[in-house]
């Protein structure tokens, strides 16, 4: 094991695949020499050379490259800078890339990975702050990934370069700097596993990305008040590990969901109808989705709190259910 | 014109023809209402596919779009299983998933009709990536139309081909109508290729119903790119005899142009030119047709008695394993 941040743990996994690999390459704006806008790629322009290749502001052939390189034998891991732009080359990712395999009657493969920081907190307003993690949920096709951890991070990262699908690997902004024990070397988790990263028996709170730390803070403070909090981490959202909430929900009886998007259409409405659907008769009480507000995030620090969720706005949720 | 042989020419005439007649059953057949879906009909395009492909082989990948009958043929296609698709059947080349517009092999270089019009443009590039990546002397062929060229797409993927230098032959088909929209009033210059000069990249005009034209020009083009000396634009002049898609009379149309070009046929210009070269007597091109329309009656009988993809089947193939 060995110290390092979410952002070196992502490059980590990048470095450990480029070697293992050599049609793993990378491709994006500043990625190169100037080492990536959050320095995520730091270092490897000189470690791969004609490996690590800056782009234009094109996010279009961006994505669009990647997917006819990835059809063509390579395996591209594209950065677009935030997760906000993806609007920008929309359609090389939900009608090209994830649609490819399907109608091509399962002939082509499309083995990229599009890297993108998502996520508010940071007065950074309303085109560089969004969760919008259910754009790619709602595209089958595509797998998405959400890591909380850098150890997660590597994991799910090696996991992802490996897979023979495009898969939008989805970073937190506010996790790029937090630091933890990452496993050396090749280190992979398969997708589709979530993780307890707190066992609790009183209540199930699912999360993923930087809000498993809002819940797990919950926890902490429910604890001393003498509620146990399960907090499940889903780290992939497509494919869903539905039986580790299921599980959880069968021990605690009670969820809650806790998701940083805007609320209308999120994710948490999807876990909330899965556990509804398949089980209800494990619930003792309402499910209680803890959200974003539906409203562009606003630029001022105190409006923007108020926009997101907290550990306030989880406890009062989990109290809510006793 | 000296460097096409008769050979060529013969090869050339059988390809076209074999688009044509497979775009005429398609068109009869739409019309009888025994295809599903929508079709985009290559008929009075063919010398461009033809021209352009002949100098390609499997290792070389196309990017086709929504009018992609003629490319598919050209660049190797088989006529039965694109019946079977145009059918819906699982013997077709997307096992009945894909259809008209998203006719695809991989292992023929062909990397999908696309119905997205300016869709191919960027994939085209990043196959011509892969190819320099993987120093394989390949190259990609990105066919378009006139009016994709006011895509984004085209923008963005003409600039990082000429950044990068890339394998990649950008083929617009100027067909002169962007669905019913003439290309006076969807965009202010007449040559598509003059928009490579934006970039940085050759560009060229040229007669798109002349198939030797075609050929020459795109062989000169293909060869740069497989030297390594990057993209370049060939903007092909042609015409499409049907409308947008089976279905629309083409009302847009002005009457007498309509009649001009198709006096203009690419198949009628090669048949004339076979001749005046005496490279083919008329009996032999008879036979040449006749051949064809039994290729093209025997995809149709296997297209008919192909079985549908199975119900059970349609979760699978949404994602590799």
């Amino acid at each position: 094991m060995k110290k390092m941040t979410y952002a070196e743990a992502i490059r980590d996994g990048m470095r450990v695949e480029m070697q293992r690999d050599a049609n793993v390459y990378i491709a994006g704006e500043d990625v190169g020499k100037f080492g990536g806008c959050f320095g995520v790629t730091a270092g490897l322009f000189d470690e791969f050379p004609g490996r690590v290749l800056d782009t234009p502001i094109s996010e279009t052939a961006i994505v669009g490259h990647a997917v006819g390189a990835a059809a063509a034998g390579l395996r591209p891991v594209v950065e677009i800078m935030f997760i906000d732009f993806m609007g920008v080359c929309m359609d090389e990712l939900f009608n090209q890339a994830a649609k490819m395999r399907y109608m091509f009657g399962g002939k082509a493969k499309v083995p990229m990975v599009v890297r993108t920081p998502c996520g508010g907190g940071m007065t950074a307003s309303a085109q560089h702050s969004q969760c919008i993690e259910a754009w790619f949920t709602h595209i089958p096709g595509i797998k998405t990934i959400m890591p909380s951890t850098p150890a997660d991070a590597k994991g799910l990262m090696a996991a992802a370069i490996r897979d023979d699908n495009p898969v939008m690997y989805i970073e937190h902004k506010q996790l790029l700097a937090m630091s933890g024990e990452v496993p050396e070397g090749e280190y992979v988790i398969p997708l589709g596993k979530a993780d307890i990263k707190r066992a609790g028996s009183d209540v199930t709170i699912v999360a993923w990305s930087w809000m498993v730390h809002k819940a797990l803070a919950a926890a902490e403070q429910l604890a001393k008040e003498g509620i146990s909090a399960e907090v499940v981490d889903l780290r992939t959202l497509v494919p869903l590990d539905k039986e580790c909430i299921l599980q959880s929900v069968a021990k605690t009886n009670r969820l809650v969901v806790v998701n940083e998007a805007v609320r209308t259409s999120g994710f948490a409405g999807e876990i909330a109808a899965i556990v509804v659907e398949e089980g209800f008769d494990l619930l003792d009480a309402p499910i209680v989705r803890v959200t974003a507000l539906d409203i562009p995030v606003p630029f001022n620090a105190k409006l923007e709190a108020v926009y997101l969720p907290n550990e306030t706005k989880i406890i009062a949720a989990v109290k809510s259910l006793f | 014109m000296g460097d096409v042989t008769k050979e060529q020419l013969l090869d050339f005439y059988k390809t076209m023809l074999t688009i044509r007649k497979f775009e005429d059953k398609a068109a009869e057949l739409f019309a009888a209402g025994r295809l599903p879906g929508f079709v985009h009909l290559y008929s009075g395009e063919e010398a461009v596919a033809t021209g352009v492909c002949a100098s390609l082989t499997n290792k070389d990948y196309i990017t086709s779009t929504h009018r992609g009958h003629g490319h598919l043929i050209a660049k190797g296609g088989q006529v039965d299983k694109m019946m079977a698709e145009l059918f819906a059947k699982v013997t077709g080349y997307c096992k009945g998933r894909g259809g008209s517009m998203h006719i695809a092999d991989v292992d023929l270089g062909i990397l999908g009709a696309n119905g997205i019009v300016g869709a191919g443009q960027p994939i085209a590039v990043g196959a011509a990536f892969a190819n320099q990546y993987l120093k394989n002397d390949a190259v990609s062929v990105c066919f378009f139309g006139d009016a994709a060229s006011n895509r984004g797409t085209f923008h963005e993927a003409l600039n990082l081909a000429s950044v990068w230098k890339l394998p990649v032959i950008f083929v617009c088909e100027n067909n002169r109508f962007g669905i019913s929209m003439n290309q006076k009033d969807h965009m202010n210059i007449v040559d598509v290729s003059q928009r490579a000069i934006s970039y940085g990249i050759p560009g060229v005009t040229i007669d798109g119903n002349d198939v030797a034209a075609v050929y020459e020009t795109a062989k000169d083009a293909i060869s740069r790119a497989r030297k390594g000396e990057g993209p370049s634009l060939i903007e092909c002049k042609t015409w499409r005899h049907y409308g947008h898609f089976q279905g629309d009379a083409g009302l847009y149309k002005d009457a007498q142009e309509q009649e001009e070009w198709l006096k203009k046929d690419p198949i009628l210009k090669l048949e004339e030119k076979l001749k005046v070269l005496k490279f083919a007597k008329d009996t032999e091109l008879k036979e040449i047709q006749q051949q064809i329309q039994g290729q093209i009656d025997a995809a149709v009988e296997f297209a008919e008695n192909s079985p549908e993809p199975s119900p059970e089947d349609v979760l699978a193939d949404v994602y590799a394993p």
